[in-house]
């Protein structure tokens, strides 16, 4: 069996090894994708986005479990900082997840954020591609923690859940646009915690303010109280999750088409965006060009960054 | 941009001591490194290991001990290496081991074993000599 096939059949060192090779950006790793790209559109993504510390990894691991309740088969994709000072990093989003580490229905994959923003890595839907295409029928993307404006998620999940937790921040920030915009559904979580009922109360206000997601018109989002420790709260969380995903799959105003295409969208304009740089940087170097020397003569305002990229364009895309 | 490999290594702790200082200290070193580090927690099977260390695929995994298990736990997270044909993943040891075990963890094929005072940034060193992120797939 090739690759792509041993992918394609389930096979877990194939697809971790595959993995790697697309988080380090090996041109390799492009041919497989292209044959597991067919392959894909069967599993249904869910985004756990929220500030560090809030319970995405305790989350995840009890909507695992239920998921394998229910006999279906589950994909992690858990993200953590990496340094920007020595580009290393400690991913440590699995020390919550240890039960699910011998089940062979549960594949989990930590990864590094590696310089990108936004609160996915750039190899993220990449990854999302290959875990579809062997089969699992669940993903769940959990964000590295993130601030105000990391609403990556929001297009590459087909529901996005945002977590937050009593006494986060006062009503002007939950005016502010960005990260609150995104929630599919709102999860409250250590709801044992004084000040639950008020941050619920600012999350209803805010809902009904009407600053919220403009491409699920007709759709409600839930508020969910939870303390993920203990597991309250969880079933409600999991209804919730499959009220918004058949709310999207069952209507008929094409909302589940706008999703899909959406995220194709995002995947085309990443992978160009990615190649082409690639490419104009490689021939930049094969015309003698150093990057280095540009950011010399940039930095010494000998020219400057618009010139320099008008003048490769005109160059290269004659 | 850069199509450089980054070197991934697993930091577990089998067994049932619960001191995992000396794993943490380990896995801030190697981050500091430039490595990426998963680390896992406390009290790991070998099966949790080396599950983890092929889902990850991790170059190296550093199993810390300190309560003297390491007699069980280490061939059993060579065998299960061996039989997920994973064997390509190295080995170290951190921790408290009686002597007369060291040639014994080696001759099952631990690369190399790590007691206390060893500095770390010799224990970075060798891992930057010895370890190698491995080569990519073809499709």
């Amino acid at each position: 069996m090739n690759l792509v096939e041993q992918i394609l059949a389930g096979d877990v060192r194939a697809t971790a090894r595959l993995l790697r090779d697309i988080d380090d950006q090996l041109p390799s790793a492009r041919e497989a994708l292209k044959q597991l790209y067919p392959h894909t559109g069967k599993a249904y993504i869910i985004g756990f986005t929220g500030s560090p510390g809030v319970g995405k990894s305790t989350l995840v691991d009890q909507l695992a479990l239920e998921y394998r309740k229910q006999g279906l088969t589950v994909g992690i994709l858990a993200i953590d900082p990496t340094s920007p000072f020595t580009g290393g990093a400690i991913l440590g989003d699995r020390i919550r997840m240890q039960r699910h580490f011998t089940d062979s229905g549960v594949f989990i994959r930590s990864l590094a954020t590696r310089g990108h923003f936004g609160g996915l890595t750039k190899s993220t839907n990449d990854m999302i591609t290959v875990l579809d295409a062997m089969g699992k029928d669940v993903i769940l993307v959990e964000t590295v923690g993130v601030g105000q404006d990391e609403v990556d998620v929001a297009n590459c999940a087909h529901t996005t859940v945002l977590v937050t937790i009593p006494g986060m921040g006062d009503e002007i920030q939950a005016i502010k646009a960005g990260i609150m915009e995104i929630g599919n559904i709102f999860v409250v979580n250590k709801a044992d915690r004084e000040g639950s009922r008020k941050t619920i109360r600012e999350l209803k206000n805010l809902i009904e303010l009407g600053l919220r997601r403009r491409d699920d018109e007709g759709w409600e989002p839930p508020i969910i109280e939870t303390e993920a420790l203990k597991g309250r709260g969880i079933p409600e969380l999991m209804d919730a999750i499959e009220k918004h995903r058949r709310f999207l799959t069952e209507n008929d105003r094409g909302q589940w088409d706008a999703v899909v295409a959406k995220r194709a969208k995002m995947q085309l304009l990443d992978t160009l965006r990615e190649e082409a740089l690639r490419e104009l940087l490689r021939r930049m170097e094969a015309r003698g060009e150093n990057l280095d020397e540009l950011v010399r003569k940039v930095t010494a305002k000998e020219t400057d960054p618009y010139t320099v990229v008008q003048d490769l364009l005109q160059c290269e895309l004659r | 941009m850069s199509e450089e490999r980054k070197l991934r290594i697993l930091i577990a702790k089998p067994g049932l001591d619960g001191h995992d200082r000396g794993a943490r200290v380990i896995a801030r070193a190697f981050r500091d490194a430039g490595f990426e580090v998963i680390y896992t927690g406390c009290h790991q099977t070998p099966e949790q290991i080396v599950n983890t260390a092929i889902q990850e695929d991790v170059d190296l995994i550093g199993l810390s001990i300190l309560s003297g298990a390491h007699r069980y736990s280490f061939p059993r997270v060579m065998e299960l290496l061996k039989e997920n044909n994973a064997e390509d993943i190295a080995v170290i040891g951190g921790g408290i081991f009686p002597l007369e075990d060291i040639p014994k963890l080696k001759a099952i094929g631990i690369k190399e074993i790590f007691e206390p005072g060893a500095k770390l940034e010799d224990i970075v060193n060798w891992v930057r000599t010895h370890i190698k992120p491995r080569k990519a797939m073809v499709a």
